[in-house]
């Protein structure tokens, strides 16, 4: 840094600093916001102008609570920044009142502190933006895929919306880990709301229904619609010996049958007869 | 080398596995069971591994071969209280355990082979 310019740095920042409450009072109203809102970041910023080791870290962390709240309050963060820039406005004519060259040229400096700051809140708005994504990522995850409890030894996974390796994983152990605290011999995978099969979806499919085999249970898989077992045929998914069937109301028939128990309407099965080989 | 007792009720012969076994402990147990099954003349045998947190591909066919072994003996082989990481990474490993019978718990295998034992 040569002698001139850091001649202008010291000359702005006694400008700033001898301004005291008025350069407060131009900035509140060069960015239409109240003076108190102000008053603290602007405390902050003189203390680390009058330090010699211009240290920003408590204007940083002022300055990060206010774009919070100010986002709440439901400004955009383009206006957060503006508010921060307006206080560009009000040295310009402190420094334009003085006249002389070290404070001009030390304006320079001053505007890009002021920049920082300002996209400063704007980083803030996108880091808490992007936690807010992220947190509604999990919640989603632990929303989706919700085991439920059909009959004493029967339970059933509704899977809505597409599957991916993360969320069949999630699945997968939710699954077993209710068939072992539950000892139901029996699981309802049903994939109505599930919009495509692909390989890699039946594969996961595949892995859940062995993992529960080597528990010790049964899965049925539910929900198939004819577009998705026309799907199916053409890729050439095997599914083996693992039972299929249409609709939930089949499935859990079919799994309360295999559990022992009697369900006739009109002294029939309501569906197909015992034409299932036993297990 | 530790070698889990083998309890006798009834007619079937439960083994609760406590800690992960190596490849000659489950040998062992495969000895152990063969000689069980004939000496009480079993008609079931559970094998608890509730406990057991590593399932390799050894112990998967030793589970496996028991199961034969005591079929030709007249008795039926359940391997109980898997759990789920355990089921989870076989499955991922591809590993199988070539057919044997499971149940989530000692009651569904009891009543499993109870049930198996019932017509025949």
């Amino acid at each position: 840094m040569t002698v001139q310019a850091e001649a202008a740095i010291r000359r702005t920042k006694d400008l700033f600093l001898e301004q005291d409450g008025r350069l407060l009072d131009q900035w509140s109203e060069k960015a239409n916001i109240s003076a108190d809102e102000l008053r603290e970041l602007y405390r902050a910023l003189r203390a680390a102008l009058a330090g010699e080791d211009e240290d920003f870290t408590d204007v940083r962390g002022l300055l990060a609570e206010f774009s919070r709240t100010r986002v709440r309050q439901g400004y955009t963060p383009a206006e957060t920044a503006r508010t921060v820039f307006a206080l560009k406005d009000a040295m310009y004519e402190i420094v334009e009142a003085d006249g002389s060259p070290e404070a001009l040229r030390g304006f320079a400096w001053f505007s890009r502190l002021v920049d920082d700051l300002g996209l400063f809140t704007f980083e803030t708005f996108s880091n808490a933006r992007e936690k807010v994504i992220l947190d509604q990522t999990e919640q989603l995850l632990e929303l989706s895929t919700p085991v439920v409890k059909l009959w004493e030894g029967i339970v059933a996974v509704p899977l809505v919306g597409t599957l991916d390796s993360a969320r069949t994983q999630v699945v997968m152990e939710k699954l077993l880990q209710t068939l072992m605290e539950t000892g139901s011999q029996h699981a309802v995978i049903d994939i109505t709301g599930v919009p495509a099969v692909d390989t890699q979806v039946a594969h996961h499919l595949l892995k859940t229904v062995m993992a529960a085999r080597l528990m010790g249970a049964e899965c049925v898989i539910s929900g198939i619609r004819p577009q998705i077992a026309h799907t199916i045929v053409t890729l050439g998914i095997e599914f083996g010996d693992i039972v299929t069937k249409a609709s939930l109301a089949d499935a859990l028939a079919h799994a309360l049958r295999r559990s022992g128990a009697e369900i006739k309407v009109n002294g029939r099965w309501p569906d197909e007869e015992e034409t299932e080989s036993s297990p | 080398m530790t070698r889990p007792p083998i309890l006798k009720l009834g007619d079937i012969l439960i083994v609760s596995i406590q800690t992960d076994l190596d490849d000659q402990e489950a040998l062992a147990l495969q000895d152990d069971l063969a000689e069980a099954a004939v000496a009480a003349r079993a008609r079931g045998v559970i094998i608890d591994i509730s406990a057991v947190d590593v399932v390799d591909s050894f112990i998967g066919r030793t589970f496996a071969t028991i199961a034969a072994i005591t079929r030709i003996l007249d008795a039926e082989t359940v391997v109980v209280g898997m759990r789920p990481a355990v089921a989870i990474t076989m499955v991922e490993l591809g590993l199988s355990m070539g057919g044997v019978r499971t149940a989530l718990n000692l009651t569904q295998a009891i009543e499993m082979l109870n049930h198996a034992r019932s017509p025949g």
